[in-house]
């Protein structure tokens, strides 16, 4: 086929994709976009089987490409259809893993390709860049993922003896290997390339080993955005517009989702990055917070205040995905309801384990979506909430982001729980959170303790308002 | 060089593109939107099967190693978003 009828189908689906991403800004029309954006992949996929290129291959590369796609395809299926919503991270990893993987294995056959003629400068530089990049985010996205499925490696971060110096002289010598890859004839390109990649694999482990377990958020994130400016590179090798629209497109939802999560994390990037963790400023001690200030309770006397309550609040933490209590508490959410209390639930940016992943784990208990409100639309409305209920939630209603400059939570964005008529917190015990410090929301006046395990805590009071 | 800059033209406004459109997309489906743009990132498929279509072996093999993991990706990434849109429904 012609190459102009050829770029107009990738302008095409280049198109498709920007509507799919624009569909996404609404539960609404998501999965249509979604729709489009597979179709926008058929279409750059027929016109690339219509090009010269691939047609000169003959029936025998028609059949190898096939057969790849059929393997791939098998794969992503079985992963797509099989995985568990609470190991949504462990797939996008996976899936930040293989589009890196892919750009590096790109960019190396086309220098592999180049043969007798003599490549621009640009095109050494983007290819060395699209191995660099996309090996740090393969090894780098494969130990993110062995991180959170806790196989091999352990959860905390994991520091070498001058970690980061090792760390950056790494990327350094991937970076001389380019300039390597752009002084050298055929096969000296080839070796540096293959010099570049091992550099690149290594660093790619090196900078992500020191990312603790509840930092992931923020990593996965930020390979997301690395398997884009992978794929953009890999466009620049290969000239190709599609890559690189698309390419730009993945990076910079990366990079957004990068800043979302520091900011609620309260972290600058490079604190997640060299896994510097929160240094810990003693302030009061667990004691003076809670003696004799601390009042639990029982499911009865929760049931009590819940009757006529005319609003309640829901705030779920990961504790509650983690004991699979979404189903319990969506019966709860029902039961209210039925009795005419406006029930909501208010989602931290990180309350999952990666951004959004809470409201896919209501979503997926059946509960509307219209009822999981984000942090800046519900806060103001906590003064008008009857009932605040924490399940498994600690450091992000921690009221102390907004009183003490000194606390290491100091200025992150909570959720104002405190600001409730009554809080009820589901807690087993008064151990911290992730910031490791006392939160002054369990010895507040209008705080009420229910030490117990999350489902079973609902269990009971579902139970409990049957009952009265 | 006129090539380049030509490239980078169309770089530097998807980039401005995928920031407008990202900021617009919910917290409620950043899940969503992260396995979706893995799935369209999966487009190093088209660079994958012209790399499997040259005559250099070693071109080849590589090819066709990409080729699977792009189609995971693309396949992959647009079934799970699938699976998990429709988990969001809006009652009454």
């Amino acid at each position: 086929m012609n190459l102009s009828l050829i770029n107009l189908a990738y302008l095409a689906s280049a198109v498709l994709f920007i509507l799919a991403l624009k569909g996404l800004s609404h539960p609404r029309t998501a999965v249509r976009g979604n729709l489009l954006g597979a179709l926008g992949m058929l279409v750059a996929i027929l016109a690339t089987f219509a090009d010269r290129n691939v047609l000169g291959g003959g029936t025998e590369a028609f059949v190898k490409i096939l057969g790849a796609m059929a393997v791939g395809g098998a794969i992503g299926a079985v992963l797509a259809t099989r995985i568990q919503m609470t190991a949504m991270p462990q797939m996008v990893a996976l899936l930040n893993g293989f589009g890196g993987g892919a750009s590096a294995l790109v960019a190396g056959a086309a220098l592999a390709d180049v043969g007798g003629h003599t490549p621009t400068a640009t095109f050494l530089i983007a290819t060395g860049l699209s191995g660099l990049i996309g090996g740090i985010t393969f090894s780098g996205s494969i130990i993110a993922f062995d991180k959170l499925q806790e196989m091999f490696l352990p959860g905390k971060p994991i520091m070498l003896p001058a970690h980061q110096a090792i760390t950056a002289v790494t990327v350094l010598a991937g970076l001389a290997m380019i300039y390597w890859i752009t002084g050298g004839d055929a096969d000296t390109r080839v070796l540096a390339y293959g010099v570049l990649i091992l550099l690149a694999l290594t660093g790619g482990v090196l900078l992500t080993v020191p990312i603790g377990g509840a930092d992931m958020p923020v990593a996965i994130a930020l390979l997301n955005s690395y398997s884009g400016i992978a794929a953009a590179a890999t466009g620049f090798v290969l000239d190709n517009n599609a890559l690189i629209i698309t390419g730009s497109l993945v990076g910079a939802s990366g990079i957004i989702l990068t800043q979302i999560m520091c900011k609620a994390m309260n972290r600058s990037l490079m604190n997640v990055l060299t896994g510097g963790g929160t240094v810990s400023t003693p302030g009061a001690s667990a004691d003076d917070v809670y003696a004799g200030k601390v009042k639990a309770t029982s499911a009865e006397e929760i049931a009590m205040l819940l009757d006529g309550a005319g609003r309640v609040v829901i705030v779920p933490g990961y504790g509650l995905a983690v004991s699979q209590a979404q189903h319990t508490v969506r019966d709860l959410a029902n039961l209210l309801e039925s009795k005419g209390t406006v029930v909501e639930f208010a989602i931290h940016p990180v309350a999952g384990r990666m951004p959004g992943h809470m409201n896919v784990l209501l979503a997926e208990a059946d509960i509307s979506y219209d009822k999981l409100k984000e942090m800046d639309e519900i806060n103001p409305s906590f003064q008008e909430t009857d009932v605040a209920i924490v399940i498994g939630a600690n450091d992000v209603v921690n009221p102390l982001a907004r009183t003490d400059p000194k606390s290491p939570i100091a200025g992150m964005p909570i959720l104002d729980v405190d600001k409730a008529r009554t809080v009820v917190v589901i807690k087993r015990s008064l151990s911290p959170g992730f910031a490791g410090i006392p939160n002054p929301l369990f010895a507040l006046d209008n705080t009420l303790m229910y030490f117990a395990d999350g489902k079973k805590a609902i269990t009971d009071l579902i139970a409990a308002i049957k009952d009265a | 060089m006129e090539l380049f800059v030509g490239a980078l033209t169309v770089f530097v406004l998807a980039v401005f593109v995928g920031f407008e459109l990202i900021t617009k997309v919910p917290p409620l489906l950043h899940t969503p939107l992260m396995s979706g743009s893995n799935a369209i990132s999966g487009i190093t498929v088209v660079g994958a099967m012209l790399a499997v279509a040259t005559p250099d072996p070693f071109s080849t093999v590589l090819g066709l190693v990409a080729i699977v993991f792009a189609t995971i990706n693309v396949v992959g990434g647009f079934l799970v978003t699938h699976r998990m849109l429709g988990m969001f429904k809006k009652k009454d």
